[in-house]
């Protein structure tokens, strides 16, 4: 087994620095960031500027309890653009992701070792808190979870509401709408915005929650199988916003669905493991026209010709 | 028969209907469940039936035949029905937030699975306390330790109507009574909430945590509000149970008859309907039993509406 460590991070930065500060709203945003409700504790350790959010990993194992669920992966990140993980169940492509944001550590029994670097900070350094790698790294999950007990203006605004965090109304409002708009829903609900979080559609929720992990200005969108709860149209609209999100943020996505990796990650990582009960391992991973084209590994062309055993 | 067989199936057969197609065992069980439930509901109007035809013509009764020297039903009544509320009320705000914490210490905050397990058990063990040891404890334990902290309520938040007024030297206050009984309701309520606290579903959880919530920042956004109704619910079936708590405030409770008073560290306090009728059935007879019956009557309505607003609560819970 080979770890191909992407040499052409080039290639798909190429692809997504194409619009700066298109949008007007920028202006009042980066005021917001500026206050200080925005700055979460623990922010100072990252740089104050839009950092290009690349991510390290480096020889990480994940256990659950005794159990070795992904063995010694070694991959880097490239920062705004989209890296899909796919591969067979059980790979362990979803329990890597957990660990990029230490979510896996809301699992009892589950620890990762080795290191995962954001723009150069260890994330488990002694000293680093889970909940400011959190709030640099937002995640949005399988199925969507708006808060049902909230309005889809709250639900946008959540991030800053369990903090206790109050921004000045007007500041609010432009980050519910800058941050809806980001997520391609503003115009759907702009007349309802009262209305609970759980009234959208599954898709809309989505993309509710997808606002909601923006509205917190993160460097990095994880994305763990987004799509696999909705029908193909809402589908499409998130895989839409997903390229669109590669332009401010990392956005790391697991997915089952081959065809969607290679429609929207610029970098595919791919993971498999040996049979049921074994480790999960980094087989290739390199840009995606390359990987879905001329695979270095057997097994990688196995499975994307959907020949896998 | 066509459209009965395109007709959606109830998830059950109703039973009145549909002979089930079984033997005598069949019909046996049947026959057995009816019955219960039958006898459930028979034992309930039987019991409003006593009440109301022993103790409700009690409540026109004149001097005389009335326990306690009373001239009337309802002066007797009120004070009474007054003290019920009045020690569940404290017994309540004692016991909300330890039980909501409890709670949460054997759901979310507990650091394995088997810690919750064992904090469940030792909350049950305490549900299994007899009322009279609580009584005893109440008085023998609680009662004098408290007595030097009403002095010093009294003697710094006397401006309070609470801590107004010379405090108790035995320590038999409506605040004592009200911890013991606080104590009593807190293993009903912490069972409740433990259980809607279990019900979150672990995606609102995650979705906080991933925000950038800590611990409390995300029971606080995802917990409490998907169980804020399993809390109400709790307290309202705790109040219904220390509604009726008879034995450990008769034993705790210094108690005045027609007093009311929000006082709750003075020698005179406000009886409880409930340790009334048990301390004053000994020395009544003829009509003034009958009363006392009727006192049960006002009791069991209140109960009754405590009990129909917390199932009103849950069942709105669960229909979310």
């Amino acid at each position: 087994m080979t770890a191909t460590i992407p040499s052409a991070a080039g290639g798909a930065a190429a692809r997504v620095h194409t619009s700066p500060a298109a949008d007007p709203l920028d202006g009042p945003l980066a005021a917001l960031a500026a206050a200080p409700w925005a700055a979460p504790g623990g922010a100072a350790a990252w740089p104050a500027t839009p950092a290009p959010g690349s991510i390290s990993i480096r020889a990480v194992s994940c256990f659950y309890g005794s159990h070795l669920a992904v063995a010694d992966v070694s991959l880097e990140i490239p920062g705004r653009a989209v890296t899909a993980f796919i591969g067979p169940s059980g790979c362990g492509k979803s329990t890597l992701l957990r660990s990029i944001n230490r979510m896996h550590e809301f699992i009892p029994g589950a620890r990762a070792h080795g290191t995962i670097e954001l723009d150069g900070v260890d994330l488990n350094a002694k000293g680093v808190d889970p909940v400011a790698v959190r709030s640099k790294i937002g995640m949005v999950f399988q199925k969507p979870n708006p808060f049902p007990a909230m309005s889809i203006r709250d639900n946008v605004l959540a991030g800053l509401i369990i903090r206790g965090e109050r921004p000045p109304r007007a500041a609010a409002d432009d980050l519910v709408e800058k941050s809806l708009r980001r997520a391609h829903l503003w115009e759907e609900v702009k007349d309802r915005l009262k209305k609970p979080g759980d009234s959208l559609s599954g898709g809309q929720q989505q993309r509710l929650c997808i606002a909601r992990a923006v509205a917190v200005e993160p460097h990095v969108v994880l994305m763990d199988e987004p799509c696999s709860a909705l029908d193909p149209i809402s589908t499409l609209a998130i895989e839409e916003l997903m390229r669109d999100l590669a332009r401010d943020y990392t956005v790391v996505v697991v997915t089952h669905n081959m065809a969607q990796a290679n429609r929207i990650s610029d970098v595919t990582a791919f993971f498999s493991l040996a049979k049921a009960g074994q480790p999960g391992r980094l087989v290739e991973s390199g840009p995606t026209a390359d990987l879905f084209t001329a695979p270095q590994v057997a097994a990688t062309r196995d499975y994307i010709e959907g020949r896998f055993g | 028969m066509a459209p009965v067989l395109a007709a959606p199936k109830p998830a059950l057969p109703p039973t009145g209907d549909t002979p089930g197609g079984g033997g005598a065992g069949e019909r046996a069980f049947s026959w057995g469940v009816r019955s219960a439930a039958i006898a459930v509901a028979a034992i309930l109007v039987g019991v409003l039936a006593f009440l109301t035809i022993r103790g409700g013509p009690s409540m026109f009764a004149g001097a005389g035949d009335l326990p306690a020297r009373a001239t009337s039903f309802f002066q007797l009544a009120g004070p009474l029905a007054f003290g019920s509320l009045w020690v569940a009320a404290i017994a309540l705000a004692f016991a909300t937030l330890p039980a909501v914490g409890v709670a949460l210490a054997a759901t979310v905050y507990a650091p394995s699975p088997r810690f919750g397990r064992f904090l469940g058990a030792v909350l049950d063990l305490l549900a299994a306390v007899p009322s009279v040891v609580f009584g005893l404890w109440g008085l023998m334990v609680l009662a004098p330790l408290m007595t030097p902290v009403y002095g010093w309520l009294h003697d710094h938040l006397a401006f309070l109507p609470f801590f107004s007024g010379e405090p108790s030297v035995t320590g038999r206050t409506a605040l004592t009574a009200g911890m013991v009984v606080g104590v009593m309701i807190l293993p009903i309520m912490a069972a409740i909430c433990r259980e809607s606290f279990a019900l979150t579903p672990p995606a609102l959880m995650e979705a906080a945590t991933a925000l950038g919530a800590t611990r409390w920042e995300m029971v606080r956004t995802a917990v409490l509000p998907t169980a804020r109704s399993g809390i109400v619910a709790g307290g309202m079936l705790a109040l219904g149970r220390a509604l009726g708590e008879t034995m450990a405030v008769a034993m705790v409770l210094s108690a005045t008859p027609f007093l009311i008073s929000f006082n709750v560290i003075s020698p005179e306090n406000p009886a409880t309907i409930a340790a009334f009728i048990a301390s004053a059935f000994p020395e009544s007879a003829g009509r003034q039993v009958d009363a006392l019956i009727g006192l049960g009557l006002v009791l069991f309505a209140i109960s009754l509406l405590a009990s129909i607003a917390g199932r009103r609560v849950a069942r709105k819970a669960v229909a979310r």
